[in-house]
């Protein structure tokens, strides 16, 4: 194998996908409302990465500035979604989403 | 030396990846997020996108889970609970996500045109992303901080105890 | 070069620099216990060698040989991983750190282990990741003043490292680059009076990153994460021999850390200040160790002002500390950055 040689971008477009795939499995299977919300994180992340192979393939800088604006975007998701967590927690004791299935208690 | 890199950071990624969806303790599933974010970190560099890799790492991996890693502390949450609705979704989860993936790769595959990407080609200076920021894009960077200042207000209403200000008055 | 010499070359000057730093790391603890000594007037360490001089070297084996003890109630994986991601945090930030002028052949840094466009980034990225040593270390601890002490921490550290970036935002906006070697060439040229901190009108900036880098740092009188007198040690207190001396060694280098960028980024880096007085000498060798010389005698007056502020000052309580930073660092660091773009556009 010649390690000298260049990467297809096409394989980042995969691991990108693989991630992708990764971060809904993430958000079906697991059962605790923190670690869903990471799952979400993994999925943006995800997306990021095709972005920026995408904006290699063009050399199309705005490419990356939407990953600057995702980033922002996810920054003040991730403050307001861990404030709701944190005040769900305080209302009913659990974390599980299987048992935070009202929205009135 | 590129394929060496990419190799090991994807490696890194999909490991991670998969350790977050295995553990069952969120501080884990925390810390394997923090390691994909780093490899990302990584690969965008070879990419050639040198100011995201730091803001990957700065906003990622030093803002975000740091919050994430603050509220499990601060909540202390334990192991998840194993539940009845876990079985259904992994019983109908695994198929769908396979399709998913399936579907994606099947179109990455089928693209035409995709060129490669050797070490040290296609490096964006740090000036030119913020030229086309603040010239191109200035309205939509200014909505954003907007967005962020009502994501700040939101948060700190939310977080906020009902009655502490009732305490604070007293 | 060949790929084979590069990586020679480049492990080398890693293992140089390493090891320079940690001496430096060990001899900055004797010079603080030798100052607060005086200031508190009594001699501080005087027995082992001529002035105390191999103190450092005993205090190191000491703690090596201690028994090491991992208390039982702790989550082991993490509590095992923390004080490693500190003190690799602190090490690695040295990496992109320039303390010399290249004298070097072309493309090659002799006096710098790597020189990147985004090297200010890559400092305020690990300092970032840092704080996960210490929250980790709190929490997996399982120890009521080990939590609250990583609690503590980790806020101050989140809240100070606005303050900290939006301060070198001026720099920056008067470099047009995060390079570390641009940012110090472009204060170059008339010794004192065109360094950022007077020339650059960021004396303002300096203040902020002063006070920021302190808290940052975890130091006094923002030393609430260890605050001996309530929480016993903060978020070590479960750790004990080498485990103990890597959080203490990962201090200790982001002090160094700390007064290395304030010295590029405000002090003019390893320019003389008196710039052309004391003019070029015709062996580039000379000029390239006075340059190693101006340095390190910056980056130690940054080390004495940290020492001598511990020996006067009392800690701040935690209200204060974050009303400090949010209430008037930040503010303060925003008008900075509008001062300054606002000179810079009407210049």
């Amino acid at each position: 194998m010649n390690f000298a040689q260049d990467v297809p971008l096409t394989w980042y477009l995969l691991l990108s996908a693989a991630l992708f795939s990764l971060g809904i499995m993430g958000f079906l299977i697991k059962r605790n409302l923190i670690t869903v919300f990471m799952s979400i994180e993994l999925m943006l992340n995800a997306v990021n990465l095709s972005f920026v192979t995408f904006a290699h393939q063009w050399h199309m800088v705005k490419g990356q500035i939407f990953v600057f604006f995702v980033m922002m975007v996810a920054a003040a998701e991730a403050a307001v979604g861990l404030a709701i967590i944190i005040a769900v927690f305080r209302a009913r004791a659990t974390l599980a989403v299987d048992r935070i299935d009202l929205m009135k208690l | 030396m590129h394929l060496v890199l990419f190799l090991i950071f994807a490696g890194l990624c999909l490991a991670g990846a998969i350790n977050l969806l295995l553990q069952s303790h969120p501080i884990n599933s925390a810390l394997s997020l923090v390691v994909v974010m780093i490899s990302l970190a990584v690969l965008y560099l070879l990419l050639g996108a040198e100011f995201l890799a730091a803001a990957q790492i700065i906003v990622y991996s030093g803002a975000i889970m740091v919050l994430f890693v603050f509220v499990v502390m601060l909540l202390n949450a334990g192991r998840e609970e194993r539940t009845l609705g876990s079985k259904v979704a992994k019983t109908l989860g695994f198929p769908a996500v396979v399709a998913v993936m399936g579907v994606l790769a099947t179109i990455i595959l089928h693209l035409q045109g995709m060129g490669t990407v050797a070490i040290n080609q296609g490096l964006i200076p740090t000036e030119e992303l913020s030229r086309v920021l603040f010239h191109e894009l200035l309205l939509p960077f200014e909505i954003t901080s907007i967005l962020i200042l009502i994501a700040i207000l939101g948060a700190v209403a939310l977080a906020r105890q009902e009655g502490s200000e009732r305490r604070l008055t007293k | 070069m060949t790929l084979l010499e590069f990586a020679l070359w480049n492990l080398l000057k890693v293992v140089v620099v390493t090891v320079i730093l940690l001496l430096g790391v060990a001899y900055t603890v004797l010079l603080e216990r030798k100052a607060v000594g005086r200031i508190q007037n009594r001699w501080g360490p005087s027995r082992v060698g001529p002035f105390g001089l191999l103190q450092p070297l005993v205090d190191g084996a000491k703690n090596f040989l201690k028994e090491d003890l991992i208390p039982a109630a702790v989550y082991r994986p993490i509590y095992l991983l923390a004080p490693i991601i500190s003190l690799g945090c602190a090490l690695v930030v040295i990496a992109v750190i320039p303390f010399g002028e290249n004298i070097g052949p072309k493309g090659f840094d002799l006096f710098e282990v790597s020189n990147i466009n985004i090297g200010l980034l890559v400092v305020l990225g690990l300092t970032s990741m840092g704080v996960y040593g210490i929250a980790l270390a709190g929490w997996s601890s399982n120890n009521k003043y080990s939590l609250l002490g990583s609690l503590r921490s980790s806020a101050q550290l989140i809240s100070y490292e606005l303050a900290l970036g939006l301060s070198l935002v001026g720099v920056v906006l008067r470099a047009g680059s995060f390079n570390l070697r641009t940012i110090v060439d472009q204060q170059a040229q008339h010794g004192l009076l065109s360094w950022n901190m007077f020339g650059g009108f960021q004396f303002v900036a300096f203040f902020i990153y002063l006070m920021a880098a302190y808290a940052e740092t975890n130091r006094s009188p923002f030393d609430l994460p260890e605050a001996e007198s309530e929480l016993t040690g903060g978020y070590h207190t479960e750790y004990s021999s080498m485990k103990f001396a890597m959080f203490f060694m990962a201090e200790y280098a982001n002090m160094i850390n700390v007064g290395c960028v304030a010295t590029l980024l405000f002090l003019g880096g390893w320019t003389s200040p008196f710039g052309h007085l004391i003019g070029p000498f015709h062996s580039a060798w000379i000029n390239a160790l006075l340059s190693i010389f101006w340095f390190v005698f910056k980056v130690f007056t940054f080390l004495f002002l940290y020492i001598w502020v511990r020996g006067t000052l009392p800690r701040f309580r935690y209200d204060q500390l974050m009303n400090f930073g949010w209430r008037f660092l930040m503010p303060l660091a925003i008008l900075n950055i509008v001062g300054t773009s606002l000179w810079l556009a009407l210049r």
